[in-house]
């Protein structure tokens, strides 16, 4: 097994890293138009639906598509599984790229763009009761933790780099790093776990109008364990796509060690749910046959399904079945969040939402930017484990 | 006669500061020590549906007090008739009809004894300041909309069509009152039904008006201890949800979130605990198998 990390190499610009830059592109100028106009004419939001597709998908669910660090790092560096460490850099790269572009959208999101400094810098205006708060101020600083975990990538390739003064700070930097970097990972680990965690009590403060099926106190709980699951169904995915973009042969056995804590987070999450359905006596609700009922029912199937598509250790040994797993894992987590953030909130009859075809566009941009953004890094860094990349095109 | 009881209630809010006690807005509440008391200072509104005759007067002082445009809507737009709270009307009378009952309702800030706006807040621009009246400073605002989705009455409002939004929503034209005046809506009312007082005083004209005619309202005064009380009060002469206010318990709205949120980062001990924690695991570790990075980790 080779566990060292080298940059794939290849032409970066290829075709399909053009056409997601020209996506990327197209929403830097409507994010710009966005800036001008303001949020009631680039958006769909309004006064029922203060928050919509940026906050419930850039946000809430890709910072959780960006919880593979969180999640490997909890295994490698906690439950002490060094076997998974090729896993480590990758899952950070996907980390910190997604923490950034959410970091990015909620910059779009807020009314009063120019003075989002405002929240880190104004600490004696800070509200200790409010989770946005602890959310904001978490994300933020976990963006800086995130670069600086996966630096030494950057810097192994940059003490060799031609340009004298990169060379001497990253010879100079890297001992250092390496030196802290137990107590920079604890703060890799503590961060998710707060803000994660917050992003449920966030919606909570919503009271009657977020459907009682979503409005437990364990909310805060379901979150975090679901970023968790997340985290993990986004490491065999992204792996899978690297052994097809990248042609690597993807760590069979490390991948097949993976389906055991998807399967306890997928466990966990059904079970701690109807747990807690039945404990506030609200199981009328699951019965009661409307759409916030069925999207109950839609998200129970969905966190159960993976668990019993893996079920057969023939089925975890297998890249197609883990593939398709995790992509199902993927899909009930992110529609745990977005039921949480918008189907299961209702402000009142007489309010709907839908994304407007600028902040889809807006959003799908920012997806197509974290995609260039991995692709250049991965060619450029030793990220990914592996042979270097032969002579055959690659993505 | 309405005129003589409210300059009654005129007087009391003046001179009452020192001989209201915060005890007299809830009697008989001794036992619900959870209910957040309201300032002592507090003032507010009492709104009687069995007096409005939905003249929107209110409505377009509102506008002038504050500084808000007009906002005509209907079929021709020829009348300024905003329908519901938004950026442009920080009070609207709105008019519920089913069979032969009908009401208005005037709907504006509740001003919460416990705002879930300003425990929502990130850097409190939403605050209870003077008054208990909930005010808002734009210098700390961010536009985030927190307020919007933690508010159980709707009320804040973002000035979606501006490039430089700001919240909007009435704040009990705490401008007026550094004048000596009183709110505006209150100050036109041709009927007085609404008024402005201290909010135990309010409270007991309340209970008057349910005593004298108990046929007359539904029993309750909406917001003495609904979301843990509102420092405007509503009496009403059909169902309270039915003129639309939420079926609160006398839980404060922002009282889950914020348990759970001081409960877990009290004192902050818990995150400092869990990084230490999480070192001290990491460098047991290292200890056992490889470097800081894991990365000699235990290969098996």
């Amino acid at each position: 097994m080779n566990g060292h990390a080298v940059a794939v190499g290849g032409r970066i610009f290829t075709r399909p890293v053009r056409v997601f830059a020209a996506l990327a592109g197209l929403g830097v100028l409507l994010v710009l138009w966005r800036l001008v106009v303001g949020l009631g004419a680039a958006t769909a939001m309004n006064d029922g639906y203060p928050w919509g597709l940026w906050i419930a998908f850039d946000v809430v669910t890709g910072t959780a598509l960006a919880c593979g660090g969180y999640a490997v790092a909890i295994l490698v560096y906690i439950l002490n599984k060094g076997r998974y460490h090729p896993l480590v850099r990758p899952a950070l790269l996907t980390s910190a790229v997604g923490y950034t572009v959410a970091g990015l959208s909620v910059g779009l999101d807020v009314g009063r763009w120019w003075t989002i400094w405002h929240v880190p810098a104004f600490f004696w205006h800070w509200n200790l009761s409010s989770a946005l708060l602890e959310v904001a101020l978490c994300i933020m600083a976990y963006i800086v933790v995130l670069w600086i975990e996966l630096s030494p990538a950057l810097l192994e390739k940059w003490q060799t780099s031609s340009n004298a003064r990169l060379r001497r700070w990253s010879l100079a930097l890297l001992p250092v790093l390496k030196r802290s970097m137990i107590w920079i990972i604890a703060l890799g680990l503590l961060l998710p776990t707060m803000h994660q965690s917050s992003l449920g009590t966030v919606m909570l403060l919503s009271g009657w109008r977020l459907h009682p099926l979503w409005r437990t106190p364990l909310l805060p709980l379901l979150f975090l364990i679901s970023c968790a699951s997340m985290g993990y169904a986004v490491v065999v995915a992204e792996s899978a796509f690297s052994s097809v973009a990248f042609k690597r042969k993807p760590d069979m056995k490390m991948l097949a060690g993976l389906a055991t804590p998807m399967i306890w987070t997928l466990y966990a999450i059904v079970g701690l749910r109807v747990a807690d359905v039945v404990w506030r006596g609200q199981v009328g609700l699951l019965l009661a046959g409307d759409i916030r009922s069925l999207m109950a029912w839609v998200e129970l199937a969905l966190f159960l399904a993976p668990a019993i598509m893996l079920a057969s250790p023939a089925s975890r040994r297998d890249l197609g079945s883990l593939v398709r797993a995790s992509m199902v894992m993927l899909f009930a987590g992110a529609l745990f969040r977005f039921d949480t953030y918008l189907v299961a909130f209702s402000p009142g009859a007489n309010w709907s939402y839908f994304p407007s075809v600028t902040e889809i566009l807006i959003t799908a941009g920012l997806v197509a930017g974290e995609v260039v953004a991995y692709v250049i890094v991965v060619k450029m860094f030793p990220i990914i484990a592996g042979q270097p990349a032969t002579a055959e095109r690659t993505v | 006669m309405g005129i003589s009881r409210r300059a009654a209630l005129k007087g009391l809010a003046v001179a009452g500061a020192t001989a209201v006690g915060v005890d007299a807005a809830r009697p008989g509440r001794a036992e619900g020590a959870v209910l957040p008391a309201p300032p002592a200072d507090a003032v507010g509104m009492l709104y009687d549906t069995t007096l409005c005759i939905g003249c929107k007067a209110c409505v377009v002082a509102c506008q002038d007090a504050n500084d808000l445009p007009r906002d005509p809507t209907g079929i021709d737009a020829r009348y300024d008739a905003p329908i519901d709270l938004s950026a442009k009307a920080k009070n609207v009378i709105k008019l519920y009809r089913s069979g032969d009952q009908q009401s208005f309702v005037k709907v504006q800030c509740m001003h919460c004894v416990d705002p879930a706006c300003a425990s929502a807040c990130m850097l409190g621009a939403f605050k209870k300041r003077e008054f208990g009246i909930v005010t808002y400073n734009v210098d700390l605002c961010i536009g985030c909309r927190y307020c919007e989705v933690a508010c159980p009455y709707n009320v804040p409002k973002f000035q979606w069509a501006s490039a430089t939004p700001r919240m909007v929503k009435c704040e009990l034209c705490n401008h007026r009152l550094a004048k000596g005046l009183e709110p505006a809506c209150t100050e036109v009312c041709p009927r007085h039904a609404v008024i402005f007082g201290k909010r135990a005083d309010l409270l007991t004209e309340a209970r008057r008006r349910l005593a004298e005619n108990p046929g007359r309202y539904v029993p309750k005064i909406y917001g003495e201890t609904d979301g843990g009380g509102t420092q405007v009060l509503y009496l009403s002469h059909v169902p309270f949800e039915k003129i639309g206010f939420p079926p609160l318990t006398e839980e404060p709205a922002p009282s889950l979130a914020r348990s759970i949120q001081h409960g877990v980062y009290k004192g902050f001990i818990a995150p400092v605990a869990l990084y230490a924690a999480l070192g001290a695991v990491m460098l047991r570790n290292r200890k056992r198998t490889g470097d800081a990075d894991g990365r000699e980790g235990d290969e098996r």
